[in-house]
Formats: structure tokens, C-alpha cells, sequence
């Protein structure tokens, strides 16, 4: 039991489904850290200027080098029929793969368009493939808006690499982990797992022909809390996956860890002896910022799934209140033990309907709002303190040496309206 | 289809959000997919605008198109009119919503809402930005400006007249339409109506009554403005005043329609270019090699700022905006440059690359690309960066703005004198090849160009090698002498990229195998007449 806990654990969260407007991007904005996490993969985008557009957009405007991501612009002579669609997706693949000759991997990722005029892009994956082979790898998924939100990008990628994934052993003593998390938050996962004793591979590879293998034996944990596909993929393959919390914050870690542990049989006070000087360095970290952040008031709007999680660590690391916990999608199970963490009372509202979210954000006035970019201009200049959320994702905060990092991304607005004189 | 890493232009309902943006009282339905929802950030974050744009998605997921899309659009309608209680809206679909075809305008229509609905058709694979912003606003003023009015008399009467085209998320607009009122205020004009931006609906109503428009940027405003000049008999100035002699010419054309005296707003030094253009210390940039590219109407104006009010030498041309290729062909012509009209930054970037230029005048792409080659670079036309809308007070248009093109054209440049300096002191260690302008920190690659190494390539002129050349062209490029390459590396490095490039050329024209000392020295010799 964790000696900072503001309340006891408690059962009684109200989640409420919610339907409306959304304010969320969809899921090919994941393309933006996917790109950066394997590093010989490129994503080709098969949709309108709207995508190209989002991609830029989201991207914080633009990139420096020439990113391994473009788009294919459906225009009108494709949709006319004027010109084969399958044809000129050939000769855009052909045209790229010239220019970038070092891809092995290209993701043909589906959108809103391409969906609703039911390009077949597997088919167009398996054509290419077979030109393409051994030196390309296409493969393809879904970034639709209409299917995914923003993290759900990454889940559809993974789960498009599993099948594919080679055959792991009957007895597998590896652990798989799955979810992309910054390259220097793998590194200091794999270093815990081998003081552990346990050999730890992750999903995704940094590179397409490192790929983990998975089979019946293979036991997995998710690092990431939105990737229902890929589990359901990583099932059917024979894989178990490990009840955990997410590491998020020094708890979260310790909870993570341990569920790998656990089921590895490592010895408890090994454990304890691995996971000690982690644990001290990040309760250390994290002293100033609960000063900060305690008994403060936060609410979420839905952005990324990682919503529940953060408002764990929030509340229990942070003793911050909990106002509102928004989140597009709330996957029950695989947040069993996040949900179970919440405070009493948390009211957690699964999906979204904009205007009737700020009127209640408007209402409670809260310390604290995270939200979307769209959405934290406009509110504080309301006078509400708000946290983009996006920065979440394209931060490192997984692990004991981030859980600082986590928590001074909460604190800095506060402290930003704390500064200003003007 | 087309391949496409980076684009100029956001799809056309991008455009009717800059307009619906920039109004008040009106709203927007856009059935749109949730992604779309992005486009709220281009206007909460890169402009820092303090409120949401006017709105409301459907947001519809997959499961929706099984079921009644076209029901959800009508709540939707239903609900925001309900909550936003607008003068006026408009709905149309983005590109998703556009091929499940499900009619926006008729079914707004069937609500039989109390305000005017004005329903957009704005084709996503066809058209982009640019042409949505102006349909968008050619359709609100078509639905909205009314019948004709009788105008009093002219006699003796204070002559109005109407500022078009100014957006959201436009290029300089805030500050532009500043100068712009101040022009007017000056000549004893009234401003009847500015549109879009801060313009209700019940505003639009009004636009007949001024005597004449101004339209401030084409690409916007030139549908609107013609409709105008048709329904009500308004004529309109089209001089974009960007530019010493533009917003003269731009005086002028106003003070005649208004039956205006310009002199007292031409009188004296209105800007201080021309004078700053003509001290000695600007003598370095005479002839400096310039390209330039961005919209239409940006490209154009500051193509003849640069080439006729600081000096410079215009060696490329270019606009994404192919509605307007004519106009920005022309201009090229008159420059001898052939225009480079394209929507895909890797053909401006090797345009660019082929015009070993010493300065670019372009976009946040265009910066890139500058950045790459290690070219200095000055934006002047969207698509904007939260860096395009400063702080302060920063037009293009008018007497100011011409102040502030010649410090924006100039500073990346190196002064007149710190140039003539690292010329006599090229050896000194402070003054080495890969020395940047003191007045700037930043390098492209520092830590390549250590003290005392020669870089292949100077920071004014990036190595010839990787322009992609096709067909005939494209044959071995000749090698050096050592002995020439010796002198090469003698003439100063800030003309050594042109020196190079032109020797090359000259061999390559004539087919020769080896630049010797002798090719060089032919070479400089041809081309410096």
C-alpha cells in the first residue's frame, strides 16, 4: 500500500457514456511518433488534402527532414474512375520507394476517404508486397476518423504488424511489451527486466526486421492503455496478456513491473532490491510538484485513453481532486486495475459530447484543465489553466526516471499563472 | 493521385473556416468526420485566437453510416442554431462527407430555421483553401448584401467605401487592415464595411451603400467584389498596396474613385525605403540573387519590392495559387525568369536549387528548404507558422509595411559593410568561410564549418551538385583543375558559389572535360556582362 494515498481505493466510479460532438484527432495522427519509433518504416497515407493537412498540422507545423510519412491525394480523376485507383497507388509506391530506397516497411494507412469509398487497401498491400519483396514489407491498417481516435492509430499499426509477426516458442521465458514508448524509456525498462532476471522484448521494434516473435507461450504487458487490437491480435496468436496498471508515475511503474515479476516468479525481495533505487530517485523527483499539485482541481477532457491512468497517478501521486475524468474510449478491462485506483466518486464520462464537456469544464471552473489543442487557447483566455495534452504523447513520462517529468508537465501551467504579473 | 509530404493549402472548408472565423455572428456546420476537428488548432494555436471557431462538427463515426447520417446532420443544425442563436449559417461537408453525399444545403433547408442557411459546395478533391475562403465569401455576399440601394449624391458627400478580403489565419491581415484604415481616414474616406473579418451578417446587408470596395487580397475577395460591381454597381480597386510604388499606385486609384485629393497622403517621405534603398550601405544588394515564392498575391508584390524598390535580382518566381498562374507568369516574363507554378515544395526545391538564389522570399516551406541548402530566408506569405503572427504591430501593405518589407528583405542578408569586411579579413579566424552574419546566432550545420576549414560550399551559395536535372541537361558535370580549384578558393566566398556555378555552366555548355584556369577566367568573363 502506497503510504501517500489521499483516499482508499474505492469502487463506486460513476462512468457515464457520453455521445455527441468530438474534439479529438484521429488516429493517423499517430503516424507522427510511429514514424519516429521505427525507424525503417515509412506511412503512406491513402486519403485527401485534409489528411496531408492534419498530419502537418498536428506535427507542430512541419519537421525539419524530409519525414518518413506522406500522403497519396485521392482527387477527382480516381474518384471519377478516370484513372484505376489500384494503378495509381503502383505508381506512387514506385515513386516513393525510388526516392527512399533504405524503407523496408511501408504501412499503406487507410482514412475517412478511403474508407467510404472501400479502397481495399489489403489487397493493394499484398499486391505491392509481392513486387516489392524481400526488400519492402507493405503492410496496411486504419487512421480513419471515422474508426479511430488519435491513439487508436498506434493500435491499428500494431495490430497490423502482429500476424506477421515470426513464431515464438511453445515455452517462452521472454516478456513481451507492447506499445511504443520513447526509445530511452525502453532502454530503461529493459535494463529493469534483465536486473529482474526477465528478458524483455518490445512491440514495436526499432527497426521492421527486429520484430518480436509471439506464440501460445508468449506473456505480454501492455505499456500503453489503448491498444485493444493489437491484444485481441496477440490473443488469437496464443498470447496472455498481464493484469497491470500502466507505468505511469512511481506506483504505476512499481505496479507494472511487479505484474511482470509476478508472473515470472521473481523472488519479491529481488524485486524489491531491482526496483528500490528507481522507486527512491522518483518519489524524490515528485516531492516538489505534490506540493504544487495537491488539492488541486483537474479536469479532463478526452484526447488520448491515457486520461484514466494520469488521473490515477493525479490522484494518488499528486493528491490533486479529480473533476472530471473525460475519455474517448474506455477500454473496462484492460483498465481494471487504473479504475479499481480512482478515488471514490470520480466521475468518468467514456466518449464525448463537446459543448455539453465545457459546460460542465465551464461550470466546476476547475484548477486545472487538460484538453486538446483546440480547446486550451480559448479557455484560458476564460481564465482556466489548462494542459495540452498532446505533449503527453510526444513526451517521455513512462518509467521512474520520467515520473518527475510527468508530474512538472501538470505543474508548469500552474506555475506559468503563478508568475505572471500582466 | 498525388504523392504529398507537405502542402501549401488545407482542403477548401478550411477557407470557409477562415471566413466564418473572422466574422462574427454566423456559423458554421460542417459535416466532417471527427479528424477534422484538427482544423480548430490552426486557429487556437498558430494564430492564438482567444475563441473557438464558430464550428460545430457532426462528427459521424462508421457505425453512423450504416444507420442515418443525414438525421445526425439535421440534429446537429438543429442543436447549434439552438445554442449559438447566429445571425446567418452556413453548412456544407468536408471530403469525407462530401461522398456519402447527403445534400447539407437541402437538408438545413427542411429545418426551415428563422435565420438565413446558406449552403456551400465546396468540391475536396478538386479545389483547395484558398478558392473555399473566396467561394465561401462570394456566397454570403451574393446571399446576404441585399437589393440594390439608392445612393445620395455624390456632391459634397463623404465618399465610403468597403475593405474586402482580410481572413483568419491570413498573412499580416490584422496589421494590414490597420494601415489600410489609416490610408483611408487620411484621404477623408469611411470605411462602410470591412469583410470578412469582424463583419456580421447583418453587416454584409450593408456592403451596397459604400460608393466603391477595395479588394485587399485577390485570391479572397476578387469573386465577391465582381458580384458587387454587377448587383450594385460598385467599382473596385484591385492594387495590392504591398510595396513603396504599389501603395501609391494604390493612392491614387482610391483618390480618383473617391473624387480625393492624394497629395497630401503622397507628400514628403511616407516610407523610408526608398531612402534606406538608396544610402550607400545598401550598395551590397544590388543585384543580389533573389527567388521568391508563395500565394499569388504576396509572390507578385514582393517580386517588384525586390526587384524595383531594394534591388535585388530576381532569379525564380513562383505561386501555388494556379488560379493565378497568368498573372504571376507574366510578371516572370517581364523579369526574364520562367514562373514556377506548382503545389508540390519538392519542384520548388529543386527550382530553387537550379537558381543558386542568395536570398529566398517564400513560405514556412520555402524557410525548410532555405535552411536545408543553407540559404538565407524571409518569410512573406502563408502558410503561416505561429512565429507569421508577432507580437507587434508587423504589416506589409502601405507606407509602413514598406518599412517593414525592407527590414524583413534585408536582415538575413549580411550588412553592407560587415560584407566588405569578411571580404579583407576572409583569413582572419573570426572571419572564416562558415562565419554567419554576426547579427545572426544560427548556422544550418555548426560544427562542420570548425575554424580554419573551408567548407565545399559558402552559407550564400549552396554547392551545385544535387539539382536534379532531366533529360539532355543532365550530363557530367566537368571537373576542376587543381590549379583552378586553387583559384577558386581565393575569391571571396560570398561570390565563389556563383563563380563556381558559372564556370561549370560555361564547361558544361561547351562540353568541356576540365575547368582550368583558363575556363574560369573565360567564364567570368562571359558572364559578366
Amino acid at each position: 500500500m502506497n503510504a501517500h494515498a489521499p483516499q482508499p481505493a474505492a469502487c463506486d466510479v460513476e462512468i457515464r457514456p457520453e455521445r455527441g460532438q468530438r474534439a479529438v484527432f484521429c488516429g493517423l495522427t499517430s503516424i507522427v511518433w510511429l514514424h519516429r519509433k521505427i525507424q525503417d518504416a515509412f506511412f503512406l497515407v491513402v486519403g485527401s488534402r485534409t489528411c496531408a493537412h492534419l498530419i502537418q498540422s498536428a506535427a507542430g507545423v512541419m519537421i525539419f527532414a524530409e519525414p518518413r510519412f506522406a500522403t497519396a491525394i485521392i482527387d477527382e480523376r480516381d474518384l471519377a474512375g478516370l484513372a484505376d485507383m489500384n494503378e495509381e497507388l503502383d505508381r506512387v509506391v514506385t515513386r516513393l520507394i525510388e526516392r527512399r530506397p533504405e524503407i523496408r516497411l511501408l504501412f499503406l494507412v487507410g482514412s475517412c476517404p478511403s474508407e467510404v469509398i472501400k479502397l481495399d487497401l489489403s489487397r493493394a498491400a499484398l499486391r505491392l508486397s509481392q513486387r516489392l519483396a524481400p526488400e519492402v514489407r507493405v503492410l496496411n491498417y486504419s487512421g480513419s476518423g471515422i474508426e479511430t481516435t488519435f491513439t487508436q492509430g498506434e493500435d491499428a499499426c500494431l495490430a497490423a504488424l502482429v500476424p506477421g509477426l515470426p513464431e515464438g516458442m511453445e515455452v517462452d521465458d521472454d516478456l513481451l511489451v507492447v506499445g511504443a514508448l520513447a526509445d530511452i524509456v525502453e532502454d530503461q525498462f529493459a535494463r529493469l527486466f534483465a536486473e529482474l532476471g526477465i528478458r524483455a522484448r518490445f512491440l514495436p521494434a526499432r527497426r521492421a526486421e527486429r520484430m518480436p516473435s509471439v506464440g501460445r507461450g508468449t506473456r505480454y504487458l501492455l505499456a500503453q492503455p489503448f491498444l485493444t487490437d493489437t491484444a485481441r491480435a496477440l490473443e488469437e496468436r496464443g498470447a496472455r496478456r498481464l493484469a497491470a496498471p500502466f507505468p505511469l508515475g512511481a506506483e504505476g511503474t512499481t505496479g507494472w513491473l511487479r505484474a511482470a515479476a509476478e508472473a515470472f516468479g521473481i523472488d519479491p525481495a529481488r524485486f524489491d532490491t531491482v526496483t528500490a533505487p528507481g522507486l527512491r530517485r522518483a518519489w524524490q523527483a515528485l516531492a516538489p510538484y505534490r506540493e504544487k499539485l495537491a488539492g488541486k482541481r483537474v479536469f479532463f477532457f478526452p484526447d488520448s485513453q491515457l486520461e484514466v491512468p494520469l488521473a490515477r497517478f493525479l490522484a494518488r501521486e499528486m493528491a490533486a481532486e479529480l473533476v472530471e475524468v473525460g475519455t474517448p474510449y474506455l477500454h473496462r478491462a484492460h483498465l481494471a486495475a487504473e479504475i479499481e485506483q480512482l478515488p471514490g466518486g470520480t466521475r468518468v464520462v467514456d466518449g464525448q459530447s463537446l459543448d455539453d464537456g465545457l459546460d460542465r469544464c465551464r461550470a466546476a471552473r476547475p484548477d486545472l484543465t487538460v484538453c486538446g489543442l483546440g480547446l486550451a487557447n480559448p479557455l484560458e483566455a476564460e481564465g482556466l489553466t489548462t494542459k495540452w495534452s498532446i505533449e503527453l504523447l510526444f513526451t517521455p513520462i513512462q518509467g521512474y526516471e520520467q515520473a518527475g517529468d510527468l508530474a512538472e508537465l501538470f505543474a508548469r501551467p500552474l506555475d506559468r499563472r503563478a508568475r505572471l504579473e500582466v | 493521385m498525388q504523392l504529398t509530404v507537405w502542402t501549401y493549402e488545407g482542403p477548401p472548408h478550411i477557407g470557409a473556416m477562415r471566413v466564418a472565423t473572422a466574422m462574427e455572428g454566423l456559423h458554421y456546420v460542417l459535416h466532417a468526420p471527427q479528424g477534422d476537428t484538427y482544423a480548430d488548432l490552426l486557429f487556437t494555436m498558430i494564430e492564438r485566437r482567444a475563441k473557438r471557431p464558430p464550428v460545430t462538427y457532426t462528427t459521424f463515426q462508421a457505425r453512423d453510416l450504416g444507420g442515418d447520417t443525414a438525421a445526425l446532420f439535421k440534429d446537429v443544425v438543429a442543436a447549434a442554431y439552438e445554442r449559438f442563436r447566429p445571425q446567418a449559417m452556413i453548412v456544407g461537408a468536408s471530403c469525407t462527407a462530401e461522398l456519402i453525399q447527403d445534400d447539407p444545403g437541402g437538408l438545413a433547408k427542411a429545418l426551415g430555421l428563422p435565420i438565413p442557411v446558406i449552403p456551400l459546395e465546396l468540391p475536396a478533391y478538386q479545389k483547395k483553401e484558398n478558392w473555399g475562403a473566396s467561394e465561401t465569401f462570394y456566397r454570403l455576399v451574393r446571399a446576404l448584401s441585399g437589393t440594390p440601394v439608392e445612393r445620395a449624391p455624390v456632391d459634397g458627400r463623404r465618399r465610403s467605401c468597403n475593405l474586402l478580403g482580410p481572413t483568419a489565419l491570413g498573412f499580416r491581415h490584422r496589421d494590414d487592415l490597420i494601415e489600410i484604415r489609416a490610408i483611408l481616414d487620411r484621404l477623408g474616406i469611411a470605411v462602410n464595411v470591412v469583410a470578412p473579418s469582424g463583419a456580421t451578417p447583418a453587416d454584409l446587408g450593408q456592403l451596397g451603400e459604400a460608393d466603391f470596395n477595395i479588394v485587399l487580397y485577390p485570391e479572397i475577395a476578387r469573386a465577391a467584389a465582381q458580384f458587387l460591381e454587377k448587383a450594385h454597381g460598385q467599382p473596385f480597386v484591385e492594387t495590392v498596396p504591398i510595396g513603396v510604388g504599389a501603395t501609391t499606385r494604390f493612392v491614387e486609384a482610391v483618390a480618383t474613385l473617391a473624387g480625393v485629393d492624394p497629395a497630401p497622403v503622397l507628400a514628403g517621405a511616407p516610407s523610408r525605403l526608398p531612402w534606406y534603398s538608396r544610402s550607400v550601405d545598401s550598395t551590397y544588394l544590388t543585384g543580389k540573387r533573389v527567388f521568391v515564392f508563395g500565394d499569388a498575391t504576396h509572390a507578385l508584390a514582393i517580386a517588384r519590392v525586390a526587384a524595383h524598390e531594394i534591388g535585388f535580382r530576381l532569379v525564380g518566381l513562383g505561386t501555388y495559387t494556379r488560379e493565378f498562374a497568368r498573372e504571376v507568369r507574366a510578371e516572370a516574363a517581364l523579369h526574364g525568369i520562367e514562373a514556377t507554378i506548382t503545389d508540390d515544395y519538392l519542384d520548388v526545391e529543386a527550382a530553387i536549387q537550379a537558381a543558386a538564389p542568395e536570398l529566398v522570399l517564400g513560405t514556412q516551406m520555402e524557410r525548410h528548404v532555405a535552411k536545408r541548402l543553407g540559404i538565407p530566408c524571409a518569410v512573406i506569405s502563408a502558410p503561416v507558422h505561429v512565429q507569421d503572427f508577432p507580437a507587434r504591430h508587423s504589416p506589409q501593405m502601405g507606407f509602413e509595411g514598406a518599412n517593414v518589407l525592407f527590414d524583413t528583405l534585408v536582415h538575413p542578408l549580411m550588412m553592407g559593410l560587415e560584407e566588405h569586411l569578411l571580404g579583407m579579413f576572409r583569413d582572419d579566424p573570426e572571419f572564416h568561410d562558415g562565419a554567419a552574419p554576426s547579427h545572426l546566432g544560427h548556422r544550418p550545420s555548426d560544427g562542420t564549418h570548425a575554424v580554419g576549414r573551408a567548407p565545399a560550399a559558402s552559407p550564400l551559395a549552396p554547392a551545385p551538385a544535387p539539382i536534379r536535372i532531366e533529360g539532355e541537361a543532365a550530363i557530367q558535370t566537368a571537373s576542376w583543375a587543381p590549379d583552378a580549384e586553387k583559384e577558386l578558393k581565393k575569391i571571396p566566398f560570398f561570390v565563389r558559389g556563383k563563380a563556381r556555378a558559372n564556370a561549370e555552366r560555361y564547361a558544361r555548355e561547351r562540353r568541356l572535360p576540365l575547368i582550368t584556369l583558363e575556363t574560369l577566367y573565360d567564364a567570368k568573363a562571359h558572364f559578366s556582362r
